[in-house]
């Protein structure tokens, strides 16, 4: 494989019913501090049906150029038709790295293209960094999260990764920046094997965690299922909503898209108040990224106070009603 | 109906440390056991089995140690298991596993539903049930929370991020499934005897005529460059003290500074 007839950063520009979800302005943030290194093109791949409103954001938010494909069988998300048209972009554009969410769909689909092009997929990155020679260095977590590796694909273009959502920020939007959009013409073939009978927002406990600001989170500490009220009651009391960490979901007291973790979701709050839980790594690495971290915990080494801003050793059943009652008195 | 599942077999604790001296990982103590959310494939083909009396084959690449979970596979009620070992297969990237699982299924020859969990808990990739669909050219449905075959086609709801998409797949096809799907039965004592008698084949990358430059090192992509434990930034933390009501107005306070309240 010459290696030099690859160039450029690409990023998937996922989008569902035409909404553009966080991560593919994540991964232009990042794509634009590999840019810097040296100074290849950024390009968004945008899949889907009258979805080309969605190019001028991508532009705003970092993309050189962004290539489009409108086509009636990419309305809905379908592993085969979504492959086969980024494996035809691939092979004539030629880009040298290309970045998904690692997303439900980012883990579906890139999978499949790095197989039908026989080269590297390293799955769930924390960090991406780029080499002078234009080796890409990906960092990803193994062992939910108890070690890290760092991998490379010396050999094979693109250097394919997925990027965990959350973990990168977006810059700001720059409106009226411009850039190339590029309208692809091609065929795409329905895939007849797969029907989607049905698409339905998840029922959840309020919003979804990962998008949530505010986060009271409940760990292996809490007593019963029945303190979980008392949590409930102060995620109330301040806007915000309750998580859990694992312990909690095999208890089967909460569900999994209540959860923060490896296995389940990287948040990213504004405040967040862990109480009982004393930070296994994927619980850390899954919300370590908020800004205002609290924790009361009754263990004084308990790990999760090294990575708070805030902490009591305290018992939570005997605090959380002090702090809502001093709430009450003071609203 | 004849259905395929995949396993891995992964220590037994993910709370793994890397050994300073070698700075390998550090493998005492440890014990192999099924990917949990293999053990979930597991049982989603023992029901459809146990609905439509179809053949299960639990299939492995992995050291020859790797014999001990499939004869659990066997004893929860699988009817013949097949590892892939040689030395040549180590060293393997998601891409050439992927491969030498797929030329397994190639000499298997006759097959329905190919089963994986989501992801296994060491490498934590998620990619091989897409990569074999890929190299057998078969649809796939990634992170299924139900299944259910009927006729010749097999309906799962799956877990796609803030929805639950519900797909009609035709067979033969590949479904990943998450913990959610079902909770894994245990071997009875009566299936541990069952399973010893049960049919155990090794093959070789050479008994499933595989290209030797797409197996293990030689076929990776990949290459981990170096393994390291996380450090996490200590911060200095500030600690509320004093009575519980002391602490509560601490804790208040910065909600106040927060606009919380």
């Amino acid at each position: 494989m010459d290696k030099s007839l690859y160039k450029g950063i690409w990023i998937f520009a996922e989008q569902k019913e035409g909404i553009l979800n966080g991560t593919p302005l994540e991964l232009l943030a990042k794509a634009i501090e590999l840019k810097k290194i040296n100074g290849d093109e950024i390009t968004a791949l945008l899949l889907g049906n009258h979805v080309e409103p969605l190019a001028d954001t991508l532009i705003s938010y970092g993309a050189d150029q962004v290539i489009v494909i409108d086509h009636p069988v990419l309305k809905e998300y379908k592993t085969i038709p979504y492959t086969e048209a980024t494996v035809k972009m691939i092979k004539k554009y030629k880009p040298s790295i290309f970045l998904f969410g690692a997303t439900t769909i980012g883990r579906d689909l890139a999978p499949r293209i790095m197989a039908r092009l026989g080269t590297g997929l390293t799955a769930d990155c924390l960090d991406l960094k780029l080499e002078k020679d234009g080796t890409l260095v990906q960092t990803k977590p193994s062992y939910g999260g108890n070690i890290m590796c760092t991998i490379t694909i010396p050999d094979h273009r693109p250097q394919m990764s997925t990027v965990r959502p959350k973990v990168f920020t977006a810059i700001h939007a720059e409106p009226g920046r411009t850039g190339k959009i590029v309208l692809e013409n091609i065929d795409v073939t329905e895939d007849e094997s797969t029907q989607v009978l049905s698409v339905s927002p998840k029922e959840t406990n309020g919003e979804p965690i990962d998008k949530a600001e505010i986060i009271v989170a409940g760990g292996r500490g809490i007593k019963a299922k029945e303190e979980l009220a008392l949590l409930e009651e102060l995620a109330k009391l301040i806007g915000g909503r309750v998580a859990v960490s694992r312990p909690l979901v095999d208890e089967k007291w909460m569900t999994h898209e209540d959860q923060i973790g490896q296995s389940g979701n990287t948040v990213k709050a504004r405040f967040i108040l862990n109480i009982g839980i004393s930070g296994a790594v994927q619980y850390i690495v899954g919300m370590q990224n908020s800004d205002c971290i609290v924790t009361i915990n009754k263990n004084p080494t308990a790990d999760i106070f090294h990575i708070s801003s805030y902490g009591a050793v305290a018992d939570y059943s005997e605090l959380l009603p002090a702090i809502i009652t001093e709430i009450k008195k003071r609203k | 109906m004849k259905i395929l599942v995949f396993i891995k077999q992964v220590p037994d604790t993910i709370n793994v440390r890397i050994d300073p001296k070698t700075g390998n990982l550090d493998r005492t103590g440890l014990k192999g056991v099924i990917n949990p959310f293999d053990n979930n494939a597991l049982e989603a083909a023992l029901k459809i089995k146990e609905e439509t009396g179809a053949a299960i084959t639990v299939v492995s690449m992995g050291p020859p140690q790797t014999e001990e979970s499939l004869r659990i596979a066997l004893a929860m009620g699988c009817d013949e298991a097949v590892i892939l070992c040689a030395k040549e297969l180590g060293g393997a990237d998601t891409l050439a596993t992927g491969y030498t699982l797929a030329s397994a299924v190639k000499k298997i020859g006759d097959y329905d539903l190919l089963l994986f969990g989501r992801h296994a808990v060491d490498a934590d990739t998620g990619q091989c049930g897409p990569i074999v669909a890929e190299f057998l050219n078969l649809p796939q449905i990634t992170f299924a929370t139900s299944i259910k075959v009927e006729e010749n086609h097999v309906i799962c709801e799956r877990d796609f991020d803030d929805y639950i998409q519900k797909v009609k797949v035709k067979l033969p096809a590949v479904v990943t499934v998450c913990a959610e799907i079902n909770e894994p039965r245990y071997p009875s004592p009566l299936g541990i005897m069952k399973a010893m008698k049960k049919p155990l084949i090794t093959w070789t990358h050479e008994d499933m005529g595989c290209d030797t430059e797409r197996i293990g090192k030689n076929g990776s992509p990949s290459i981990v460059r170096e393994i390291f434990e996380p450090e996490h930034t200590q911060k200095d933390t500030i600690m509320f003290s004093g009575e519980t009501d002391e602490i509560a107005k601490s804790i208040v306070d910065l909600l106040e500074q927060q606009h919380l309240i």
